[in-house]
């Protein structure tokens, strides 16, 4: 196994292309070394894409926000305007691990490992974030939700990368969270984890939402009709409950040890309503 | 046979150079080339907390940083912690309240709470918790550990 660490992008296409399947992109290392030591991969090539400038910046382009695919956890969190603006995105975020772990994780590892519970999946998908990915026939962007495609399966071609996350602009009285159940306070993987990103008009109703459910299907869905269910309501209690049926309605979860199918489906409900209050109230102060 | 990388790097304020293998962690390294044995293998996987060090200001697992990563960075391990025969503050209040048992945890503690200590010299309790949750510990219960760390916060505040 060989370690290269290049400085530009052009470079890591080069030696992603070059060694085909057998080669690994290195981001904070919290899902591949553990993969590593368990022997479930044996590449022979990592790149590391630390050392690329535009993988570690964060920055606000005329109101819209763009997170380098290996900024970690704790430099996303401590970034004076990302939380203002996408306080859901960045809750998900800091929940990936511990401290320690949070010092590493980054956006870009946690879509591409393609974990069904991802924890930043839903969130992003919600926000509404787009990938700018870097290969051998240039740059090109896409939706999050393109990205993954199954369990530990995404849709990235031979050299393809992962370079950065690009936020839209928000308008006034918008804003998101991020909610997920797991049976302790920290340190666990995701029961259930629901985003949601909306805007509200002068009056309270709300114009646009987008509601995304991580760990109930194969890869994080966006649920359109849960969405659809919340424009040009106040998210009323009973409307919000119309919300809920319809997040009920679109999972596909799988019985595990860390709950049945039909616990799953039952809590994303309940995480839906929950997390919708708290994006209305947030918007309301945004 | 592969060659192996030669890393130079900072540790504990020394300059230090060496040879490694792709395959190796920064752990693997500091234990077993540089013997540097205070951080420990609790898991491999980063669960436990007891390989934590500090990596250019940042709190991580040593287990999970592959040690050819650490080429141009500094690192900080237990072994920097006191000034010569003198004690960090942790460290004497971790003695005092006895928030040690088997000692296996304590290092990567000891490592954790300087970090969170230099980020935020006045905790709040639930604060040191969050803050601690990736270390685990199968002795000591928890409590004595936050206590010494809260009592080391104030100590070091003046
Ligand atoms: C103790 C512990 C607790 C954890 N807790 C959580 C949790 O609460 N929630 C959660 O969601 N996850 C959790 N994880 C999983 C992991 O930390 C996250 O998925 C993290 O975000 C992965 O990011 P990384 O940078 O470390 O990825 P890496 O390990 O570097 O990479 C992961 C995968 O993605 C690929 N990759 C990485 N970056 C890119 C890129 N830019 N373009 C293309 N491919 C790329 C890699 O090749 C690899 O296959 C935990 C892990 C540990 C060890
Ligand atoms: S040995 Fe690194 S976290 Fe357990
Ligand atoms: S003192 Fe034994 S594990 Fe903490």
């Amino acid at each position: 196994m060989r370690y290269e660490s290049p400085e530009t992008t052009e470079a890591a296409v080069e030696l992603l292309a070059g060694e085909g399947p057998r080669c690994r992109v290195l981001a904070g290392g919290t899902d591949l070394l553990v993969q590593l030591r368990a022997g479930m991969i044996s590449p022979e090539r990592i790149v590391d894409i630390k050392r690329i400038r535009e993988t570690q910046e964060i920055r606000v382009d005329d109101g819209a926000l763009v997170v380098g695919a290996a900024v970690s956890g704790a430099e996303l969190g401590e970034h004076p305007q990302a939380k203002g603006i996408w306080p859901g995105v960045v809750e998900a975020a800091e929940l990936i691990g511990s401290t320690q772990i949070q010092g590493r994780a980054t956006l870009g590892g946690n879509l591409c490992n393609a974990s069904p519970a991802a924890d930043t999946v839903p969130a992003l998908i919600a926000a509404g974030a787009r990938c700018r990915i870097a290969g051998p026939h240039g740059m090109r962007t896409i939706p999050v939700e393109d990205v993954c495609t199954g369990p530990g399966q995404i849709s990235l071609g031979a050299g393809e990368f992962v370079l950065a996350f690009e936020f839209p602009v928000r308008p006034p009285r918008s804003s998101d969270a991020y909610l997920r159940f797991i049976p302790r306070t920290e340190m666990d993987i995701a029961v259930v984890g629901v985003g949601i990103n909306l805007t509200l008009d002068e009056g309270g109703h709300c114009v646009s939402a987008r509601v995304a459910v991580g760990a109930v299907a194969p890869t994080a869905i966006v649920v359109e009709k849960a969405g659809a269910t919340l424009v040009g309501t106040r998210c009323d209690e009973q409307t919000l409950e119309a919300m809920a049926a319809e997040v009920r309605a679109a999972c596909r979860p799988i019985d595990d040890k860390r709950g049945t199918a039909e616990y799953r489906t039952a809590v994303a409900g309940v995480l839906a309503i929950r997390a919708t209050r708290i994006a209305v109230e947030r918007a309301r102060n945004a | 046979m592969m060659a192996k990388s030669h890393i130079t790097t900072v540790i504990n304020g020394d300059p230090t150079e060496f040879l490694c293998e792709t395959e190796q962690t920064l752990l693997d390294v500091l234990r077993d080339e540089l013997h540097l044995t205070g951080s420990k293998e609790g898991c491999a996987s980063g669960d436990c907390g007891a390989c934590s060090v500090i990596v250019d200001g940042r709190l991580v697992c040593a287990c999970l940083v592959l040690a050819v990563e650490a080429q141009d960075k500094t690192v900080e391990t237990i072994e920097g912690m006191a000034s010569g025969e003198r004690l960090h503050p942790l460290q004497t209040k971790f003695l005092e309240h006895a928030a040690l048992q088997c000692g296996v945890c304590t290092p990567g503690f000891l490592i954790a709470a300087k970090s969170l200590l230099e980020r935020n010299p006045d905790p709040t309790e639930s604060e040191v918790r969050y803050w601690l949750a990736g270390n685990l510990c199968r002795c000591t219960g928890y409590d004595k550990i936050v206590r010494a760390v809260l009592d080391a916060a104030a100590d070091m505040r003046g």
